[in-house]
């Protein structure tokens, strides 16, 4: 296996920060050296710990946006409004920074070329971090799977990804995007939120027993998990990943 | 265990306070006002709600909502401590005083249970909720409380840590014997004072 | 349904910190009602610690609470937990 983890409790390492890339105007992608890094599955994350010089501590958990045949690890990071932790990743980090990360963590919401069957990706905003490392490591292990990626955003400017999206797309994954909000002049592309009837359109039909993962804000998961039981999709080939704020 | 790194310029989402005399030891202020739930908002509905006193009693108490709302209630404001370490100040509540809830309740009970919509529940001393330290509150910042908050109506339980003032609250039940609640049973400590730091099960 | 409720994911790392191996995949049998899911997938819910209900009943399977140098795990409701070890 690719990077056999460590045996044992896990550490906090320390990431040294080499690059920050603009995606989005709220968005951003944070590249990272990460030495004694044990190697990752696409689709885990990381805990990110922020110590403050008084002894305050902050942890939140971010999706690993690289996929597992890169050697630097990638966060892809949306600026909360109100967040605590996510503004100073993406407005006060600068290379050269360093902050602490433990992982790789999760094994329920991974995709490995090993697996049998179609796959759907189905994100909503910075819910496409995981399926976006799925998709490279597709693209980076030459493997010919069926892979489709069913994209909410708010509108075009917030579409994270978007070039690469394109590019992956030529080789393969059907990548399909809706805006929710507002669309450029021209669209033809979906314009509303996600649902059954999109889903049955850009999606494996049940009946090819696809493996689903659906990741985003809660209500978005619920919504989309809801609407793929309904088509038929086995509760256990839809895996979910919600994000959220996480309160105090 | 190795040092932890400093995250340069990090500082959080604490706010400098010259109050500290009223933060407790290792907490920190907050404008906030964190949403912190041990399980889905319960929608219960007014016509359906009722607040029970019951268990160690002469007799048991119900009010409906219509009952509850015509007592006599009063605006706090008081500070509150979360054990997650967020303490926000001058917090402006309406609420009914649990004195006037238990108003000629004969009993030989010393312990309260609060017990909610959704199962939770969490236990304080009878004293602890008398004689103008708790109330059963409906109101928060001039508004109806929110059910992300705790409404239609939660209890308010100021001098002790915040899990201790249970949201969707339903009734009190009164007992001779102590029951230690939900989270108490699961790690919290059982009384709970922010001041001494109380914050797990044998501190 | 609440849109600050997470699930296990959100949970991935000090699940593993105390049991040392991967715990999302761990299945967990609800004693409510009998439903088996992967940790991943059961609701996770932040109060004063963390609460994991079961998706199909709400019953509380486990509560999360920890400081700095412990973790107390309550099992109210987990009959049990199937975990591969072998990774």
């Amino acid at each position: 296996m690719a990077g056999a983890a460590v045996l044992g409790r896990l550490t906090w390492l320390v990431a040294d920060v080499v690059a920050l890339v603009p995606e989005t105007p709220r968005v951003k992608t944070i590249e990272f050296d990460v030495p004694g890094w044990p190697g990752h599955r696409a689709g885990q994350h990381v805990d990110v710990r922020l110590t403050a010089e008084d002894g305050y501590q902050a942890q939140r958990s971010y999706s690993i946006a690289s996929a597992p045949d890169e050697t630097r690890i990638e966060l892809t990071v949306e600026r909360l409004e109100d967040g605590e932790v996510s503004p100073y990743l993406t407005d006060e980090l600068r290379p050269g920074d360093r902050i602490e990360l433990r992982g790789p963590v999760g094994g329920y919401f991974v995709w490995e070329p090993s697996q049998d069957g179609p796959v759907l990706l189905v994100g909503g905003g910075s819910g496409v971090v995981p399926l976006m490392a799925m998709l490279r490591h597709r693209a980076a292990t030459g493997s010919d799977t069926d892979m489709r990626l069913l994209f909410s955003s708010r509108g075009w400017e917030d579409v994270i990804y978007r070039e690469e999206l394109e590019r992956l797309s030529g080789g393969g994954p059907q990548v399909v995007h809706t805006l929710t909000r507002s669309q450029p002049p021209g669209w033809t592309g979906y314009g509303r939120r996600i649902d059954a009837e999109m889903l049955a359109e850009v999606g494996p039909s049940a009946a090819e027993r696809p493996n689903v993962y659906v990741c985003g804000p809660t209500p978005f998961v619920e919504a989309v998990a809801q609407a793929l039981v309904g088509l038929g999709h086995e509760p256990g080939r839809v895996k979910t990943e919600r994000f959220g704020p996480t309160g105090g | 265990m190795s040092e932890p790194i400093i995250a340069r310029g990090f500082r959080g989402r604490r706010r400098d306070d010259d109050r500290r005399d009223r933060i407790p030891p290792g907490q920190y202020a907050t404008d906030d006002f964190p949403v912190l739930s041990a399980g889905p908002t319960p929608h219960t509905p007014l016509d359906v709600w009722d607040f029970t006193i019951v268990g160690e009693v002469d007799e048991p108490r119900r009010w409906t909502w219509e009952e509850f709302r015509a007592l006599p209630s009063e605006e706090v404001t008081v500070d509150i401590h979360c054990v997650t370490k967020w303490s926000k100040l001058d917090t402006v509540w309406e609420g009914v005083s649990v004195d006037t809830l238990l108003d000629g309740v004969e009993t030989a009970a010393e312990h309260v249970v609060q017990f909610c919509d959704g199962g939770y529940t969490t236990n304080v001393p009878l004293e602890d909720v008398t004689g103008g330290k708790a109330w059963v509150a409906f109101g928060y910042g001039g508004e109806p409380l929110e059910p992300e908050h705790g409404g239609p109506a939660r209890m308010l339980v100021p001098h002790l840590y915040f899990w201790k003032s249970a949201k969707w609250v339903r009734g009190l039940h009164l007992s001779v014997t102590d029951e230690p609640g939900f989270w108490e049973v699961n790690g919290y400590h059982n009384y709970g004072d922010p001041w001494r730091e109380q914050r797990y099960w044998g501190d | 349904m609440d849109r600050l409720m997470l699930d296990g994911n959100a949970v991935a790392g000090v699940l593993e910190e105390v049991f040392t191996v991967e715990m999302t995949t761990a299945i967990g049998t609800c004693g409510g009602c009998g439903a088996t899911e992967p940790v991943g997938a059961i609701h996770v819910f932040k109060g004063a610690g963390f609460v994991l209900r079961c998706p199909h009943c709400d019953t509380a399977l486990v509560t999360i609470v920890k400081d700095d140098a412990r973790v107390w795990i309550g099992f109210p409701g987990m009959r049990r937990l199937l975990v591969d070890t072998s990774r």
